[in-house]
């Protein structure tokens, strides 16, 4: 666990206003770029970017909002990035990645590569994940895997309000495409200490969110509450669960994860994502290519199942994974 | 506007040089030394040479799948296009690219996209980072008749208009999208008839006349230079050979309207110009025919001579920080 030295705490959503803030104050390059950024809900579709703060403070230029024309403007991105400046695009939900697909997975990730290395394409695409709001299958997806499938693209799937400052900031700062995706419910619900200064937490470095001994249990973004909510409860039949949080899937720790597997000889793999082929897959394919012998048990994956996202609060908490499901998967695998 | 004799030449040049490159390619391919797919501009030579005339040191240029003549007219180094063409490691992209994916960004060609409709947007980014640092420079995208009937399309020419960016959208309609002809796709008599829905001016040029095509740029090129935004340009020309090389063409238009469209070719047209201009004496014309096919021919040689990629460099180049 990293110490954190501040008395002071944010919730998710505020340390995500603050990175965007204080590196749009550090870099004039910094600009910003989405739907209803500048005074819908008094400063975005989750007034993460509040008018007295960015629109006054930066003006239109650079707190840029754009017509729903998605492929257009995160297109547009790619190159001014690739011409010397840092967007940060917001789109508003991840479901809506499918009408600007093309620009991300074959222009933003491929300039780069396919031009043999002559592009630097500095830009961010923040956008909102997950499930529980009752806002069904357009609106309530992860989908981060589909990214981390893509060569060219780093993928950050932050949990905690200081991760989430840092990670951003290193994000901006990065010279490469990154995908930035923010649960929902973290971002009002989830507080924790923040420093007011300045900071980065670096990529490829996963976290152990807490320690223990018998079970390690991989999440990413609100799994990893969810997974600690489960360590609670099993703490008390004397089950200990390790949970490691990656931070970045793209790129992975895998030394963290395979050093605690082999620590406990268990994993459950929490993940929001759909679970086929996904990143609940990947770990599981890692830990079976590179740590197979340290396992005393199968592998359980804790996922949402292969079905949209349902409206009904009583179908989608069927199947997106909460605290129960976790137990029983671990109880599958202990005892 | 009045051209130097030398601007003239140059450009009569560079129109000579894609042909000469492409029939070469074209060759190259049928002996397997080009691979993959190949989609040749011959016939098109007019219009990247009459915009990229028309444009100053430091403008961006975004290309396409057919993007040959693009980086010719542009000024990206035949030899290095020819070796990329090749798969070496001299290659304007190291081989990465190949035909469809060529790139030069010392000269502002920021890269072919080979989706259809693909690099309008990022015409609109080059136009906004332009817009942003306050350069006077201008952004062009090339795309086809075909591309104009991709949402990008629309989603591009609104943005450039709202926000008033200098980029210049050149639609090469060369009749057909692969065999599809563009009657049977759009109601509208010209693709530059579109402008209008956004609120920005679209220009008809015959796309056979490099002059014209000069004319026009200059003109689109300046209005954005002072901040007034977008252009239209739809540039009437023809493909004389198939969509890509393979495609036999015949099952989809006749020989007769061929070579009705040779009549007007881009290339003798502005060859008679010169000559009844006085700029260009037939001698001249048959030394200039000479120097390219010896420029092109040493490409080939270049291209030919130059080493394979390492396996390890397919690895290398996804991120600027190393690779995972």
């Amino acid at each position: 666990m990293t110490e954190i030295k501040t008395e002071r705490e944010l919730t998710f959503k505020e340390a995500i206003t603050e990175a965007l803030m204080q590196e749009m104050e550090r870099d004039e390059k910094v600009f910003l770029m989405g739907e209803d950024l500048g005074v819908f809900y008094g400063g975005g579709p989750f007034g993460v970017t509040p008018a007295e703060k960015f629109l006054k403070k930066f003006g239109p230029e650079r707190v840029r909002d754009t017509p729903i024309s998605e492929a257009a403007f995160v297109g547009a991105a790619a190159t001014a990035a690739a011409t010397g400046l840092r967007p940060v695009v917001e789109i508003m939900f991840v479901d809506f990645f499918g009408v600007c697909m093309d620009q991300i997975f074959n222009q933003a990730a491929k300039m780069r590569y396919m031009f043999g290395g002559q592009a630097k394409v500095p830009m961010v695409i923040r956008t909102v994940i997950g499930g529980g709001f009752g806002f069904a299958a357009h609106h309530s997806q992860c989908l981060y895997s589909i990214f981390a499938h893509v060569p060219g693209l780093k993928v950050v799937v932050p949990s905690t309000p200081y991760d989430a400052k840092g990670l951003l900031a290193m994000a901006i700062r990065d010279d490469d495409p990154v995908m930035f995706f923010e649960h929902k419910g973290l971002y009002g619900s989830v507080k924790g200490p923040v420093p007011e200064e300045p900071y980065t937490v670096p990529f490829g470095k996963a976290e152990i969110k807490r320690e223990g001994k018998n079970v390690t249990v991989v999440a990413t973004a609100l799994m990893v509450h969810k997974a600690i909510i489960a360590a609670q409860k099993l703490e008390k039949e004397d089950i200990s669960l390790e949970i490691i949080d990656p931070r970045t899937i793209v790129p992975l720790d895998k030394k963290t994860i395979l050093e605690s597997v082999k620590k406990t000889s268990k994993l459950v793999i929490v993940d929001e994502d759909y679970e086929r082929f996904g990143f609940a897959s990947e770990i599981a394919a890692i830990v079976a290519e590179e740590g197979l012998f340290y396992l005393d048990s199968p592998i359980k994956r804790v996922a949402t199942p292969n079905v949209p996202i349902p409206y009904s609060p009583a179908l989608e908490k069927a199947v997106i994974p909460d605290e129960g499901k976790i137990i029983s998967a671990v109880k599958q695998i202990v005892g | 506007m009045a051209l130097s004799q030398e601007k003239m030449i140059d450009m009569y040049k560079k129109m000579l040089t894609i042909r000469t490159f492409e029939y070469k390619v074209k060759d190259l391919f049928a002996q397997g030394k080009i691979v993959g797919a190949v989609h040749l501009s011959i016939g098109e030579e007019a219009v990247p040479v009459g915009v990229c005339s028309a444009l100053k040191k430091g403008d961006y240029v975004l290309s396409n799948h057919r993007g040959h003549g693009h980086c010719i007219a542009l000024g990206v180094d035949v030899k290095r296009m020819m070796a990329e063409l090749f798969g070496r490691e001299t290659g304007v992209c190291k081989g990465k690219g190949g035909s469809m994916h060529l790139a030069d960004f010392n000269v502002g060609m920021l890269g072919a996209s080979a989706i259809v409709g693909g690099g309008l947007p990022l015409a609109v980014g080059a136009g906004l980072s332009i817009k942003m640092r306050k350069t006077d420079q201008v952004a062009v995208v090339f795309f086809g008749d075909g591309a104009s009937n991709q949402g990008t399309f629309h989603e591009s020419l609104n943005l450039a208009a709202i926000w008033s960016l200098p980029v210049l959208f050149v639609c090469e309609n060369n009749q057909y999208a692969e065999s599809t002809p563009v009657t049977r796709v759009m109601l509208v008599k010209n693709i530059a008839d579109r402008a209008a829905a956004y609120g920005i001016p679209g220009i008809v040029v015959d796309g056979m006349d490099v002059m014209a095509v000069h004319d026009s740029t200059v003109e689109a090129a300046e209005r954005a230079r002072q901040g007034y935004g977008p252009t239209l340009l739809e540039c009437k020309t023809y493909r004389y050979l198939g969509h890509e090389e393979g495609d036999p063409w015949t099952t989809y238009r006749s020989q007769a309207e061929v070579e009705e469209w040779k009549k007007k070719d881009a290339i003798n047209r502005f060859r008679k110009y010169l000559v009844d201009k006085g700029v260009l004496a037939e001698n001249e014309a048959a030394e200039i025919e000479n120097d390219v096919k010896n420029l092109v021919g040493e490409a080939i040689k270049f291209a030919d001579e130059s080493p394979w990629p390492t396996p390890e460099e397919a690895l290398k180049d996804v991120f600027v920080s190393p690779n995972y």
